[in-house]
């Protein structure tokens, strides 16, 4: 088993590099969204689009949408954390994977919109999330329930984003040191990790 | 007697914080058996993650789920008034949530709005009446994961067993590794479409050594037990031996023309834990 500590952000370089069935642990500033964020992300997108068509029509220059993260060549968390509040600072209590495949028709957009190196998560993605993935980046499953070992891998609560969403939807910028063991089951290449072989 | 909010808290805290013995020790099982290198990478972090568990006092699992209170009691002896017991064990989830914490998981189904773990019918109260001398609350914090997988068939009674054994497979190939395996299996047989639903799920209170005391539906649970681990999903769906810790089917007799078949899934963080009545206001968790 090949093992790769990595540092965000990735180059695509170290993308290529990694195979299904690649064990990785990864280092650097992580954003959880699930459900309701990666609607809102796609709701923003569409105002976008809508807006800079209003714009070439009235021959005016479109700004965007202000996006208060950045999630360009990043990674996405599938996660909804247990996440406490303390004086100044949040302290991550519990933060496991959540299962990916609600996000299978919600995040093919997303991974081509911002050029997503990885998507932590677990149970793997669909058709869809593999083909956007391809000469872009990975999918990165954890093990689902093990959220005190997650935890114990996130170092700092670095921002929270739409907090209006709820605890478990809002989005979590966090950073991380060596989150794994992490196992690649899509990797750039197209290829899905099958059981067993 | 009622107990105390204090008693409900405990309650849900060790169930939170723990997976029951028996579910342990299938898991440690399970990672000696297996030879599958990232299998046995998914069964030491969840081995390591029971550990952290019991050693921080923090809920294993981020998903601390829905709420659920089984209760038994003996309504001719007992002097419990139920709505107050349900009044003591909402005020007992508000707290909790707070002061373990809880992620507040309860939302409106139509607005998506969240409501901390009390809302509208949550927390969910299953009673059961018996003639035992016994007052007891379980609580079952349900897990968006495994709950996402149930299944219902209502299948052509000639179908039979052959139709139960292949919708259960086909429901548990289907789930890959959503359910967070190796799961535990509840599947409820016979009864109306909601009532085989409520014994898939009541099927999975029971503890992994118990096996169902009809001869013929105990030789079914270890035949599917023996077929689901054979399918190689393995434990995160990442391919190994384990699958399922347990395959748990509660019956019930059914209309002539019906053959319900639920599927129930248990993450392998399988928590519950029981507070019982010890003498009058005494209780202990069990």
């Amino acid at each position: 088993m090949r093992k790769f500590y990595l540092k965000t952000p990735m180059s695509m370089d170290e993308i290529r590099e990694l195979e299904v069935g690649d064990v990785v642990y990864l280092s650097g500033t992580v954003h959880t969204a699930r459900d309701e964020a990666h609607r809102k992300i796609l709701d923003m997108l569409k105002e976008d689009d809508r807006k800079s068509k209003i714009c070439e029509l009235e021959n005016r220059r479109f700004s965007n949408e202000k996006f208060p993260f950045d999630l360009n060549e990043g990674v996405i968390y599938h996660c909804g954390p247990i996440v406490l509040r303390e004086e100044k600072r949040w302290r991550i209590i519990s933060a496991g994977p959540t299962t990916s495949s609600r996000m299978n028709d919600l995040a093919p957009e997303i991974i081509e919109k911002y050029e997503i190196r990885a998507i932590i998560g677990k149970g793997g993605m669909g058709e869809k999330v593999r083909e956007k993935l391809f000469q872009r980046g990975v999918y990165l499953a954890y093990t689902g329930g093990a959220a005190l070992l997650a935890a114990s891998k996130i170092k700092e609560v670095l921002n929270v984003y739409w907090e209006d969403l709820g605890m478990a939807e809002a989005v979590w910028e966090l950073e991380v040191r060596d989150f794994g063991p992490l196992i690649v089951t899509m990797d750039s290449h197209k290829k899905v990790f099958c059981r067993g072989g | 007697m009622i107990p105390k909010k204090e008693a409900i808290v405990k309650l849900i805290k060790k169930a939170v914080t723990s997976v029951p013995k028996d579910v342990e020790e299938a898991i440690k099982t399970a990672f000696k058996e297996e030879d599958n290198d990232i299998a046995k990478i998914q069964l030491k972090n969840i081995i390591d993650n029971i550990e952290l568990a019991e050693k921080s006092g923090l809920p294993l699992c981020q998903d601390t789920g829905i709420p659920l209170f089984y209760i038994k009691i003996n309504p001719s002896s007992s002097k419990v008034e139920i709505k107050k017991l349900e009044a003591v064990i909402e005020e007992g989830v508000r707290e909790a949530t707070e002061e373990i914490p809880l992620r507040p998981n309860v939302v409106d189904p139509i607005t998506r709005e969240n409501r901390g773990n009390v809302g509208e019918k949550i927390p969910i109260f299953h009673y059961d009446f018996t003639e035992e001398d016994l007052f007891e609350v379980t609580f079952v914090p349900k897990g968006a994961g495994s709950e996402n997988m149930s299944r219902l068939a209502i299948l052509n009674p000639s179908d039979g067993l052959e139709g139960v054994k292949k919708f259960v497979l086909n429901t548990v190939e289907e789930a890959g590794g959503r359910p967070c395996p190796p799961t535990i299996i509840g599947v409820g047989i016979g009864g109306t479409s909601d009532f085989s639903c409520f014994l898939a799920k009541k099927a999975l209170l029971r503890s992994l050594d118990k096996r169902n005391e009809r001869e013929d539906i105990k030789r079914l649970e270890e035949e599917l037990f023996e077929i689901l681990n054979d399918t190689g999903i393995g434990p995160m769906g990442l391919g190994g031996r384990t699958t399922v810790l347990g395959v748990h089917i509660e019956c019930a007799d059914t209309h002539t023309a019906s053959l319900p078949v639920a599927v129930n899934f248990q993450c392998w963080a399988a928590r519950r834990a029981v507070l019982r009545e010890k003498e009058d206001g005494v209780f202990e968790i069990v």
